[in-house]
Formats: structure tokens, sequence, C-alpha cells
């Protein structure tokens, strides 16, 4: 991706954002009536579905059941048509195994697991639309889709990716500049304790330039709880509203 | 699909129902549940729709891209169907546990597009004969099952095709071998195809001695048997298929795919209607406030 410019010399990218500033953050629960939870979540033109079934019955072999905490079960899937180049399978690669993998990495660290044991709990992930960012939205999905699901947690899971390009951190990456050699650190974090619980970044990068990049991504973290909090909010008070006579 | 349990008297209270023409839900056996359509939803996709029907949710994109055309058509473009049923719409789902049912969805729209009403679109989609085509890739997720997915996700299918809009492409032939295609500059210049004859899926559930359309998952639980029809807006049946454990007399056969074409053709009659009515409404839209849409 020779030639195109990341920042321009104003200090705006090519969306018009600052650096510091997270793309368009929209998010509704409770999409769908048959799952237990789920959510809808849009960064920017990053759109991912999650849905939730749970606490239930292990399903399949029993053998997998463990006998003090919950199993949690993933799938992150991508639809065909998410990407600009078509997809050929929506999941069974290996980048979405990993990623099933780190979703359940991430919330096995948030859900409070001793309460049900000999049960599943099923989070399934589907990226609508994907343009950078597309596990930092999964992981702000399922956890408003474990909310909606009324699933214990310890806190909140927010994430963010953040970007390294021209010597400068940027927050909520989009797909142009995530692609090419530009370094992406992706974070999940519990943004009341501020422990991170999902740290992930697979290119290279100076070691001299690893605190501006968590320091940005836990300020996205952050921003990103911000929103989401005040989106449960709005749900529980519109769903509670009729029910105060 | 996500497990039904139905008692007896359940079952029986529904055929008894169907008998006297009166569902569940208070429909009567012709009408389908309350559909709600919305195109434009995926703008990383040529085309794209959603069909909400009852507790059905399909999303279908469509991609374009150039390819060679098969030896068998050399004048016509392709088609390619893929059918995902998400592990959002049920659990079991996951991994490869929903294949079996997107091969079914899948190889039921190809085989009603395959009839030669479909030709004259595909021809369309033709840029130069033996050489280079457009292919359509139609890709169906399924988002949730709630009884009818083949209706929904054909419905979905065609308004997709409508929403479809395809970069124009002149052919400018360089002296000597393969003429070269240019895409034009401008992003917003396309071509929309003509949906018209493309077919529509009705599918319609043996019930006791009556006949349903649109069955919901209860229904679905007590029928006998489904034939499963796609019938064009002319009244044109391009495929029919029986399903489900059941046998049926040939009398009910005739009956049930009189129902479909009648059904069919109002299907059809409505749908055009509707999304002519919403891109009027897109393009009297722009500008003015965006409002909340897709999943919002």
């Amino acid at each position: 991706m020779a030639g195109v410019e990341i920042i321009s010399n104003e200090g705006f990218r090519n969306d018009g954002r600052r650096p510091n500033e997270l793309r368009k953050l929209q998010c509704k629960m409770g999409v769908f009536a048959q799952a237990d939870g789920s959510a809808y979540i849009e960064h920017g033109n990053t759109r991912v579905l999650c849905a939730v079934y749970g606490p239930h019955e292990i399903r399949g072999s029993r053998t997998k059941a463990l006998h003090d905490r919950v199993l949690i079960n993933c799938q992150y899937s991508m639809a065909t048509f998410s990407t600009g180049e078509r997809k050929q399978r929506p999941r069974g690669d290996r980048k979405s195994t990993e990623m099933t993998m780190h979703l359940r990495e991430t919330f096995e660290a948030a859900i409070l697991t001793q309460l049900y044991p000999r049960s599943q709990i099923d989070i399934f992930v589907e990226v609508l639309q994907a343009d950078g960012g597309n596990f930092a939205a999964c992981v702000n999905a399922a956890t408003l889709a474990l909310i909606d699901a009324g699933i214990p947690m310890k806190d909140y899971v927010s994430a963010c990716t953040v970007g390294f390009a021209e010597d400068q951190a940027l927050m909520d990456v989009s797909h142009l500049e995530e692609s090419g050699h530009n370094a992406a650190l992706t974070l999940a974090m519990l943004p009341k304790s501020q422990h991170i619980v999902l740290l992930e970044m697979s290119s290279r990068l100076h070691l001299d330039h690893l605190r501006t990049l968590m320091e940005m991504a836990e300020k996205g973290c952050k921003d990103v709880f911000l929103v989401l909090d005040q989106a449960v909010r709005d749900h529980v008070s519109e769903a509670t509203q009729f029910m105060n006579t | 699909m996500a497990d039904i349990l139905l008692s007896e008297a359940e079952k029986t209270f529904i055929v008894h129902g169907v008998q006297d023409d009166l569902r569940v839900d208070g429909r009567s056996c012709t009408d389908y549940r309350h559909f709600r359509l919305e195109t434009d939803v995926v703008s990383s996709a040529n085309g794209s729709a959603r069909v909400r029907l009852g507790k059905t949710d399909v999303l279908v994109g469509v991609k374009a891209d150039i390819t060679v055309p098969a030896w068998k058509t050399p004048d016509q473009g392709g088609l390619q169907f893929f059918v995902d049923c998400s592990a959002n719409a049920a659990p079991e789902f996951e991994g490869r546990g929903g294949e079996d049912m997107a091969r079914d969805i899948s190889s039921t729209l190809a085989r009603a597009y395959s009839s030669a009403k479909c030709q004259k679109m595909l021809k369309s989609l033709c840029l130069i004969p033996r050489v280079h085509c457009w292919v359509l890739y139609i890709d169906i997720l399924i988002l949730e099952c709630g009884g009818n997915l083949y209706d929904a996700a054909s419905v979905a299918v065609k308004a997709a095709l409508y929403n479809t809009k395809i970069p124009v492409v002149t052919a400018s032939s360089t002296d000597g071998d393969k003429p070269e295609l240019e895409l034009s500059d401008d992003p917003y210049d396309c071509r929309r195809l003509d949906v018209l004859s493309i077919p529509c899926v009705v599918t319609i559930s043996k019930i006791g001695y009556g006949h349903v359309v649109d069955a919901s998952m209860e229904e679905e639980a007590c029928c006998l048997a489904t034939l499963i029809t796609a019938v064009t807006a002319d009244g044109n049946l391009t495929a029919v298929k029986k399903s489900k454990g059941g046998s049926l007399h040939p009398e009910s056969i005739y009956e049930m795919l009189e129902t479909c074409q009648q059904v069919g053709m109002k299907v059809h009659a409505v749908l055009m209607e509707k999304l002519r009515e919403e891109e009027e409404h897109q393009q009297m839209a722009m500008g003015s406030q965006h409002k909340a849409k897709g999943f919002l």
C-alpha cells in the first residue's frame, strides 16, 4: 500500500478523524428473539452481530463438562460478503479458529464461571462488514450480548485496536490503516479494575513505541466502555419504562 | 433448527384449526406472516437485502466479479449461490452443523434460477461472449430460524438483486488478442438488473386435510409433507420439490400447486411495489437526516 497517506499534513486521517478519536460507535441490544442474549454493534463501517445461548446443558459429549466451572463455547464467523474481496469460507480457516480461541480466553477471564458448573455458554459472533478492528468489535458485541442474556460478569470487557503509522499512535484503526506494514495492537480490558484480559499484536514494532501504543489502547478501551455502559442503561430504562405504572 | 417440542394436544389443535382455515396466530391458510424488507444494508456488497418474516431473519449480499463464461452458455453470465446457516440462528448450526440445510437451500435456489425465465437477466450479465462475463456471488446468511427459510431467502435474494448495482464496464478492443475492459471513472456509474422474471419460492405444507402457506416452526413440526415451488410473476412454475417424510396424493399436489401459483403471483406484485417505494424513499431522503436503519 505504498503511497497511501495515513495521516495528512494537517493531522487528519483518511476518514477525517484525529489520531486519538474513535469511530462512530452505535449499538443495539436484544436484536434477536430466539437467542438468550444478542447485540449488534457498529464501529464506523465494521458491523458485528453477536448471539449468546446459555447457560444450558452441555451439548455433544458430556466428557467436555468441567466439574467446577462453566464451559464457554465460542464461534467467530465472517460473512462471505463482509470483506472487499469475497471470502470463500465464512469459518474454519486458521484465522477464524484463532479468533475463536481468543474470544474464549477473553471471556473466561470475565464471566463468573464458578456459578454454573457442568454447564455451557455459547457465544456466536458474526461479522457482517469488516472494516478494521474486527476482533475488538466482536468483543464489544459479545459483552453487550452477555449482559443482555443476564450472565454475571466481573466487569464489562471493552476492546480497541490501535495502530501505529508515521510515528503516531492511531486509535480504532480502519482496514486501510491496519493493512500494509503498519503495526496494529488489539487490547481488551476490564475498564473498572483496569486489568488487561487480551493483548495481541502480530507485527513489528520498536519497543520504545510500545508504551505510547498501550496508553492509547487503554484510553480507547475506556472510551468504548463509556459508550457501551450508556447503551446498556438506555436499553434497560427503555425496557422498564412500561413496567412502572 | 431449534428444537420444537409439541404435545399431541397442541398438534391436534393445529390440525383442526387448519381444517377450519384458522391458524394459531389468527392467519388464514394462504396468509403470510408480517414481512419486513430492507435493502442496501451492507455497504461492502454490490447489493444487499434483509428480510424478516415472523421470527425468520435472512440477510443476503450480492457481490459481482468478472470471470470467463461457462463453455455451455458462452453468452450468459453466472450466478453462484452460497448459503451460510450461522450459529446465531440455532446452536446446532455451529461449525459444520448447518451445512445440510445450507446445501438444500442453495441447490433449490440454483434450480429455481436455472429455468429459461432467468436467461434474459443472465444474458444481460455477459460482457464479451466467450471471453468475459459478470458472475454474481449471492451469499445468503441465515440469522434467525423461525420457520419457512426458503421463502424468506428467495424474497431476500430477489430484493438484493433488484438492489444490485453493477459497475459499467466498456470493452475497448485493442488490435490483436484479448479485448480490454475499462471501468468507468465515476463510482456511481452503474447499471441495475431486470428482476421482473426471476422466481420466488413459495413453500406449502400439508397439515391434516388442508394445506398452509408460510408455516411457522410449530406448524412445520406437525405437517405431513411440504412442496417447495418456485413461482414467477406471471404464474409459471420453475421448480417443484417435495420434502419431509409424508406421502401426497396427486390430487392434493394439484390443489397445492394451484394455491402456490396464486400466492406466488401476489407475493411478486407486492414485493415489486414495495421495492419501488423504498427506492423512491431513498432517493428523496438523500441529503436529509439519516434515519436509523439496518439492525439499529
